[in-house]
């Protein structure tokens, strides 16, 4: 079974749960940026947690299925149509041969999923069947989808034998795209290195996301922020935001020369020169990535403990959705 | 900390959310910090801690990824400062590595035709970044800088940014580092394979893209090869791992020509040989170390 591509989407890339192991070598490790709305369109397709799925951006693809398929959206609030009439999201939807699926504008947030019964099955690279773009590396030939591409489906899992069951998602199980966000961050790393009231400022100012947001990272606009002067370090570069090229955090937040903070996502640049000043905690990255530009967005500081507190709720709402 | 003792002081711990631990060993680039870097990750890696997913070794810090669901964070930390202890007492600070001649095309036509779009803004909008480079570091050419940069070795520091990009730092006294602050706002297009410099560091772009080192010429075969067609990609698409040791060696237009079609037959392969990296002697006696090096390269 194939999926044809007519119509690819702003930015419509195959993902599954990433890649790790190769941050040492600057390949990030990848995988759907909302990681919760992937894995709920894995379970309404009846597939596992694994499978790989399409994660659209903005604007999504116009598709055909080459034979029977069930698929299943998830992810921000957008118009799902099949042959142009409205289908639910958050739903299985079963499809004939040849029926055509296409999207509506969003109404909220930044990417849905698309699951299909099988999974999106081009080959695994490093272990992972995810697009890593400037790699050029997994994913359908290492880029964001095309018209004219052929997406192979693998073969669907039996329903009660790992597949998932579920064929409803309800709303109280939905996560929300909402307007303002209120983020977790652990601060650390290179936090000394702002002035008092800085590290203030970053922790209780409210920043806007700009629209200067992808799989790398997102830049927010809001106040400056000061970096304590000093003498810098052989090899540092001229600025107090500077440091010795070093390893970054997935999550973590700099803020060149003082200003618009950007905290790096699932395709993060592994290291660079910017020191990081706070880390967003595991379980808050799909409330960045379901963040739409124009987000009031507030970093607040939490305790390694927390962090962790924060991290097993985060589980228990992850297997309710296979319950 | 002056480049002529090995750093034994202790690293700065810190976390980066729940899922990072940040080691810095030392605020300034050196060799002996870069060193330790490197051998406490040799070591990390060596001890398998389930729930440990990426040992990230850079300049002068260490990133550990790791899953505190099955290795909680106090257990982690406890068995890195282990790991940093075992290496700041070990008697022979050495590291099993190899060093690899880079052919390069020094003041080549393409970085040459991408600086001069992007001179607007640029320190020296009337010159190369080759004029701006040597005229940073006092000396008299281009070709004098061009010298410097190839004569001696370099140590990969780390391997990062994007997928596979060495950052380099030449294995000399500080005082002949060669030092160029960086583009003052980053280029938006580098061609693949450029050979750039940055503050103390030199690095080799594996992909187009952004950047902001200075470009001073083009390395001849590629670093990262995804379809792993060549030799020495059959194993892993990226060539270089932190702690190799890096010959830059000069080539012209006709040899550079050359390489290329060797690449595009698939037949090409860098000249290489096994070496174990010594630490003290690296910092006690850089020249006469560094043409010991190069006996290994070429086989002497």
């Amino acid at each position: 079974m194939a999926i044809n591509i007519l119509e690819p989407g702003l930015a419509t890339t195959v993902q599954d749960q990433g890649r790790p192991g190769y941050y040492n070598v600057g390949i990030p490790q990848g995988g759907a940026m909302d990681s919760l709305s992937a894995e709920m369109a894995n379970a309404l397709a009846g597939n596992t947690a694994a499978e790989a799925v399409l994660e659209c951006t903005y604007l999504g693809p116009k598709f055909t299925t080459d034979a029977e398929a069930v698929i299943a959206v998830a992810g921000a609030p957008v118009d799902v149509k099949v042959n142009g009439e409205p289908r639910p999201q958050w739903s299985r939807l079963e499809l004939a041969a040849g029926d055509e699926v296409s999207f509506g504008m969003l109404r909220g947030g930044t990417r849905y999923y698309i699951a299909v019964r099988g999974g999106i099955d081009v080959p695994v690279v490093l272990g992972s069947r995810s697009t890593y773009t400037l790699g050029a590396v997994g994913g359908f030939e290492g880029r964001a989808l095309k018209a004219g591409d052929v997406l192979p489906v693998g073969t669907a899992l039996d329903i009660g034998t790992g597949g998932a069951e579920r064929t409803e998602l309800e709303e109280a199980l939905r996560p929300s795209f909402d307007k303002e966000v209120t983020v977790r961050v652990l601060p650390g790393l290179y936090d000394h290195r702002l002035t008092e009231e800085g590290l203030n400022t970053l922790l209780s100012a409210t920043w806007t996301l700009t629209p200067v947001a992808d799989r790398t990272g997102l830049r927010y606009s809001g106040p400056d922020i000061a970096w304590k002067p000093r003498a810098q370090p052989f090899g540092a570069g001229s600025d107090p935001s500077n440091i010795v090229d070093a390893g970054y955090a997935v999550g973590s937040i700099q803020i060149p020369g003082g200003k618009e903070p950007i905290v790096l996502h699932r395709d993060a640049v592994s290291g660079g020169g910017y020191a990081m000043v706070a880390t967003v905690i595991s379980t808050d990255m799909d409330l960045l990535a379901r963040s739409a530009p124009g987000t009031k967005t507030s970093f607040r500081a939490v305790t390694l403990e927390e962090a962790l507190a924060a991290r097993a709720e985060g589980r228990k709402v992850r297997s309710s959705i296979w319950g | 900390m002056t480049d002529t003792a090995v750093q034994r002081t202790d690293a700065r711990y810190s976390w980066g959310g729940d899922e990072f631990l940040f080691v810095e060993i030392a605020e300034a680039m050196s060799l002996a910090a870069n060193y330790k870097a490197n051998a406490m990750a040799a070591l990390l890696t060596a001890r398998s801690l389930p729930g440990v997913t990426d040992i990230c070794p850079a300049n002068a810090s260490l990133l550990i990824r790791f899953n505190p669901d099955i290795l909680p964070p106090d257990r982690l930390e406890a068995e890195v400062r282990g790991v940093e202890d075992e290496v700041a007492h070990a008697s022979h600070q050495t590291l099993d590595t190899r060093i690899i001649e880079v052919p390069v095309w020094y003041d080549d036509p393409y970085t040459r035709e991408t600086g001069a779009r992007f001179r607007k803004g640029h320190q020296k909008p009337e010159g190369t970044d080759l004029d701006f480079a040597a005229e940073e570091n006092g000396l008299d050419s281009p070709a004098e800088f061009i010298r410097r940069h190839h004569e001696s070795p370099w140590l990969v520091s780390m391997v990062g940014f994007v997928a596979g990009l060495p950052f380099m730092f030449q294995i000399v006294p500080q005082k002949d580092q060669l030092e160029v602050p960086k583009y003052l706002s980053p280029r938006t297009d580098t061609p693949p394979l450029t050979v750039g410099h940055g503050g103390c560091f030199a690095c080799i772009y594996s992909v187009r893209g952004a950047g902001g080192y200075q470009m001073f010429g083009i390395a001849a075969a590629p670093i990262f090869d995804p379809a792993q067609r060549l030799a020495d990609f059959r194993d892993f698409m990226i060539f270089f791992r932190p702690g190799d040791i890096v010959k830059f060696r000069p080539v012209e237009e006709a040899e550079y020509r050359d390489i290329q079609a060797q690449v595009d037959a698939g037949t090409y392969t860098y000249r290489q040989a096994p070496v174990v990296f010594d630490l003290q002697r690296a910092l006690d006696d850089p020249t006469a170390y560094n043409s010991d090096l190069l006996e290994r390269l070429h086989g002497n």
